[in-house]
């Protein structure tokens, strides 16, 4: 049974295990529009809780993707690659950005649960 | 932030608004700024660009005025033909990029940048003093309507038919209409009190070609046209050689003028220019502005002005200001220290439609 949690820099993660589904919201893919790139991390990449190096583009703009909890990349959503609008339909589903291998599950309790999260945004 | 006559029907469209120049401006509305892009140069687009400012020069000598603010010849400006011309400061560098009008023998219209209204409004009012020409800031509603719908839409309010690029018209008291636009294509933009504004809008609305269009694809529109955009691609620090717009100086003019900085201009042309405008097309991911451009050896040679993602082309497109003599060469976007190969093209990256 997965978990789900959301940052303030409107991110969302589904904790299954030790493993972490990572996406941005589906109010941040409003905000940001009609999505063209998505720059991924690499396989394997160590990542610690806030750190950028992940970039969403709009037709318009770049925006940085923060890493909401610290791990090791174990996988990315190459449907992205070819398809970058996939993030703008379905954000909180197919649209998921990568997969990490949480080191430290306590920065967990500091993120949101879904009721926290409609409240940051309303 | 200041509103325009038009905010209540863009929040009723549903459109995302944001901070542009001092005005609550609509990013984009429901359709999306890919959709909004394809529709302008399919179908017609309708643009708020009540935020830019009209200033209206009225005198006998309103021609000379414009002689000594532009590097063209005003006083042999045809009645009812419109101009994309620019203002220079004492060093030859562009204060704003405009559209001057010539209303009638005496009567001149400036459409100016709305970032740059406060510093415009001041310079021509300073130049203004020396000529027996009053200025005059005329608020209005503004409008574009854009793409190759445009003309069978707006036949239906006026007789545009006869109208080519750059014509112009005063149809009504207070209204003025230009077969004119930023996107490349065909389009007319359209002037009014600001009273009207709203009711027209819903009139243009309520033809099934025409769709709101925000900022956003306004921004990709132009980018794709290859026209620069002030503040971006243009400052006080970029002069017009570099630029690519000397086209829009005549040929006697450019080695000197009554124009504010002719000499400095005169000068920097015959001295040879070091760094010119370029397009280019980004292999793969787009490059935003201020990405530094390197050659194959490392070395920065220019820096990216405007850069996004072209729905027409379909990919990355950028313009740059590059070293002149790295141009011919090839040229990398330095992406967090990744080199992205950019491919040089000659702009427009899509090709204009305007009605000559």
């Amino acid at each position: 049974m997965s978990k789900i949690y959301f940052t303030d820099e409107h991110e969302w993660l589904s904790v299954d295990g030790d493993v972490a589904t990572v996406g941005i919201t589906n109010h941040a893919q409003e905000q940001l529009g009609d999505l063209v790139f998505v720059e991924l991390p690499d396989v394997g990449t160590t990542l610690e809780q806030g750190d950028d190096g992940i970039v969403v583009e709009s037709v318009k703009a770049a925006s940085d993707v923060y890493a909401p909890a610290s791990g090791e990349v174990v996988e990315v959503n190459g449907k992205l690659d070819e398809e970058p609008a996939l993030v703008n339909a379905a954000a909180e589903g197919d649209g998921w950005l990568y997969k990490m291998k949480l080191s430290n599950a306590d920065e967990l309790e500091e993120l949101m649960d879904a009721a926290g999260y409609k409240e940051l945004i309303s | 932030m200041k509103q325009t006559p038009l905010y209540q029907l863009h929040t009723n469209a549903g459109a995302k608004m944001g901070a542009f120049a001092g005005y609550d401006m609509p990013l984009f509305y429901p359709l999306g700024v890919m959709k909004e892009h394809v529709h302008t140069r399919t179908q017609a687009g309708l643009f708020d660009i009540s935020h830019m400012v009209h200033v209206e020069l009225s005198g006998q000598q309103a021609a000379n005025l414009v002689e000594k603010l532009c590097p063209y010849h005003a006083s042999q400006q045809t009645v009812a033909t419109a101009r994309y011309t620019y203002m220079l400061n004492e060093n030859g560098g562009i204060i704003d990029d405009l559209i001057v009008t010539r209303l009638g023998e005496t009567r001149f219209l400036i459409v100016a940048n709305a970032g740059c209204a406060e510093k415009d409004v001041a310079h021509i009012k300073a130049n203004a003093e020396s000529f027996d020409c009053t200025v005059t800031i005329i608020p209005r509603g503004f409008l574009a309507l854009q793409g190759p719908k445009a003309a069978s839409v707006l036949q239906a309010h006026f007789n545009v038919d006869d109208m080519a690029f750059l014509d112009i018209a005063e149809p009504k008291d207070g209204w003025f209409l230009a077969r004119s636009g930023y996107t490349g294509e065909d389009g007319f933009e359209i002037g009014m009190p600001e009273a009207d504004c709203a009711v027209f809008a819903q009139k243009l609305l309520d033809d099934d070609a025409v769709e709101w269009i925000g900022l956003g694809a306004r921004d990709s529109l132009r980018l794709e046209a290859g026209l620069p955009l002030y503040g971006q691609d243009l400052s006080e620090d970029i002069y017009p050689h570099e630029a690519g717009l000397v086209w829009a100086i005549p040929k006697d003019l450019r080695t000197g003028g009554p124009y504010n900085g002719a000499d400095a201009l005169a000068e920097k042309i015959a001295e040879g220019r070091t760094r010119m405008r370029v397009a280019l097309l980004p292999q793969g991911r787009p490059v935003r502005a201020g990405v530094e451009l390197k050659n194959s050896d490392g070395d920065t040679i220019g820096t990216v002005t405007s850069g996004g993602f072209g729905p027409t082309v379909d990919g990355p497109i950028a313009l740059a200001l590059v070293n002149v003599d790295a141009a011919k060469d090839p040229i990398f976007a330095d992406m967090r220290g990744k080199q992205i190969p950019v491919e040089r093209v000659k702009p427009p990256f899509v090709p204009h439609s305007y009605k000559r």
